[in-house]
């Protein structure tokens, strides 16, 4: 199996699925070619993280980082919410496949939108209209593997020399 | 109920007699068929009897026209490279199609960057080639077509005996990859007209890490393996003998049971695609309903995973194959399911199920009820679903 047994927990009984209809704050990341896309809801009183819910369309990992992502920042002052990282979930995880990493990359960015779209909203910025969430296409914050062989490339790569497979990833 | 298979393109079950057959053939310790001495004889005695198997199945003129491999994308790398290198002095263009198995592609690729002309024709919505787009693709560099007969994904079988009509009278080398149609449904290369066509044991509940390459007297061919003068000196290396043998049974059998079995699977085919979006609401099916293999539905469920959706499955003792990126570990979504002009997110929620003979219909009332149930459980986490029940009102 190559999920740990907290992976499985979380994709088989996730938490805090669903979402908020009076949030302040909401972000979204992801894309279809990649395969996973995460929304992110929060309601914030008092700079504190009271409620916060997930939907995802995505593989195991992807559905496991989200449900894990929530439950660490479930109850957190926004300051400590900005400081969870990517391998903070993977770590609570126990652990992800390398090739799924960057599942665990789209948890923490949604969160960090979602923040971002609080604050702008309270700095008096355009608050996107219902519905228009923003959309952030993420980004490899960690490190890179080539797919085929796992040996580590670099980000944007699109050829591995190691294996000579063409990547065409979209990141 | 025990684990239901619905993933038999990625493993079959060996045939106990197929198993018996090997065991034997281990059991008899027999010798090198290439060396001259008696035990050396009866081993090649084995050899023949399997290779005459085989080339039956097949309606090869020949039983010297079976060449074993190590399995389906040997026979292919073998057929597609060696075809290319023989004729680079005639020509440097190969045409081949949107929808081939990896196999093909990579060895094209390599061709490529060796300095050959690859031109790789669109399929409709149904997965199939045109016929007439070959014809106007050929060049007087033209050296090779290769298109597969049946496709791995969708279920789409080409037509073939057309094709080579054309590719006949150009006098070009045809290769069709056949790994998933030979054993599975009637194929005579009298009639499909092809000179090379890849195909593996496991497809016919042989063994898995055996195939074979049907190549046409007179084909100019290089070998892909060199060495001794093993398979007419067309593959080197000390046969598997075991393997083969064990292939050799299988065909046997294949030829023999194949209207029983085309009957079961079909039966078992048609409950799926008539019960599946009874089921399942925003399905699409993927596998055309003329002219596609017995033993494979695909199908697209839309706002959701591929990989979460196997797992679940999974959870139930039910295995299935997707083509997610993330399950198929590319990264990107399936290059047959875009071709045949899905969206990337509904790529990703495919998937492949391939019947065998030890499925039932119990078995695929019992797949049905849990896979509503599964989809029903990630389209309620999904955004996607979510943002079109709102659009709905």
């Amino acid at each position: 199996m190559m999920y740990s047994k907290t992976v499985m927990d979380h994709f088989r009984n996730p938490r805090n699925v669903g979402v908020i209809e009076d949030a302040n704050g909401v972000g979204e990341v992801g894309n279809p070619l990649c395969g996973d896309i995460m929304t992110i809801y929060l309601k914030i009183v008092d700079e504190r993280i009271d409620d916060i819910k997930f939907q995802t369309f995505g593989c195991g990992s992807a559905i496991a980082v989200s449900s894990m992502l929530t439950e660490i920042a479930k109850g957190k002052t926004i300051a400590e919410a900005k400081t969870i990282t990517n391998k903070d979930v993977a770590e609570a995880l126990e652990g992800l496949p390398k090739n799924k990493l960057h599942c665990s990359n789209l948890g923490a960015d949604a969160l960090q939108m979602a923040i971002k779209n609080y604050e702008d909203g309270v700095d008096g910025k355009t608050r996107p209209e219902e519905g228009q969430k923003e959309v952030h296409v993420h980004q490899e914050g960690g490190k890179c593997y080539c797919p085929y062989c796992d040996v580590e490339i670099q980000e944007g790569v699109t050829f591995c020399e190691a294996c000579q497979s063409d990547l065409e990833e979209e990141h | 109920m025990g684990i239901i298979n619905l993933d038999h393109i990625s493993s079959n079950p060996i045939l106990p007699e197929v198993k018996t057959a090997m065991i034997d053939a281990i059991r008899a310790d027999y010798h090198n068929p290439s060396s001259q001495h008696s035990a050396g004889e009866l081993a090649a005695e084995r050899l023949d009897k399997a290779r005459a198997s085989v080339a039956a199945l097949i309606n090869a003129a020949s039983p010297k026209e079976i060449v074993f491999t190590s399995g389906g994308t040997e026979a292919v790398n073998h057929a597609v490279k060696g075809s290319a290198l023989a004729n680079a002095k005639k020509g440097n263009h190969i045409i081949t199609s949107n929808i081939e198995h990896n196999a093909v592609i990579r060895s094209l690729k390599r061709l490529k960057g060796q300095g050959f002309k690859i031109t790789s024709l669109d399929v409709d919505g149904d997965g199939r080639v045109n016929p007439q787009d070959v014809a106007e693709a050929i060049t007087d560099k033209t050296i090779l077509v290769s298109i597969m007969h049946s496709n791995n994904e969708t279920g789409t079988i080409q037509p073939i005996e057309e094709i080579a009509r054309i590719t006949r009278e150009h006098k070009i080398i045809f290769h069709t990859d056949a790994v998933d149609s030979v054993g599975v449904v009637p194929m005579d290369v009298q009639q499909l007209g092809v000179d090379l066509m890849s195909f593996g044991s496991n497809t016919f509940y042989g063994p898995t890490g055996v195939g074979g390459l049907y190549i046409r007297r007179g084909t100019m061919i290089w070998p892909l393996l060199e060495g001794g003068v093993q398979e007419q000196n067309k593959r080197a290396g000390t046969e598997n003998l075991i393997g083969i043998i064990g292939m050799g049974r299988a065909a046997e059998l294949a030829r023999r049971d194949m209207t029983v079995r085309l009957e079961h699977l079909e039966k078992l085919k048609n409950k799926l695609l008539s019960d599946l979006p009874l089921t399942i609401g925003d399905i699409i099916v993927n596998t055309p309903s003329e002219a596609s293999l017995p033993n494979l539905v695909s199908v697209s469920l839309q706002y959701i995973e591929g990989e979460s959706v196997m797992l679940m499955l999974d959870d139930d003792n039910i295995a299935v194959a997707t083509r997610s990126a993330c399950a198929t570990g590319s990264l990107r979504a399936s290059h047959v399911l875009l071709s045949i002009g899905r969206s990337h997110a509904d790529a990703q929620g495919t998937l492949v199920i391939t019947l065998g003979m030890d499925n039932t219909e119990d078995q695929i009332e019992h797949f049905l009820q849990s896979l509503q149930n599964v989809v029903k459980t990630l389209r309620d986490i999904s955004p996607l679903y979510q943002k079109k029940m709102q659009a709905a009102g």
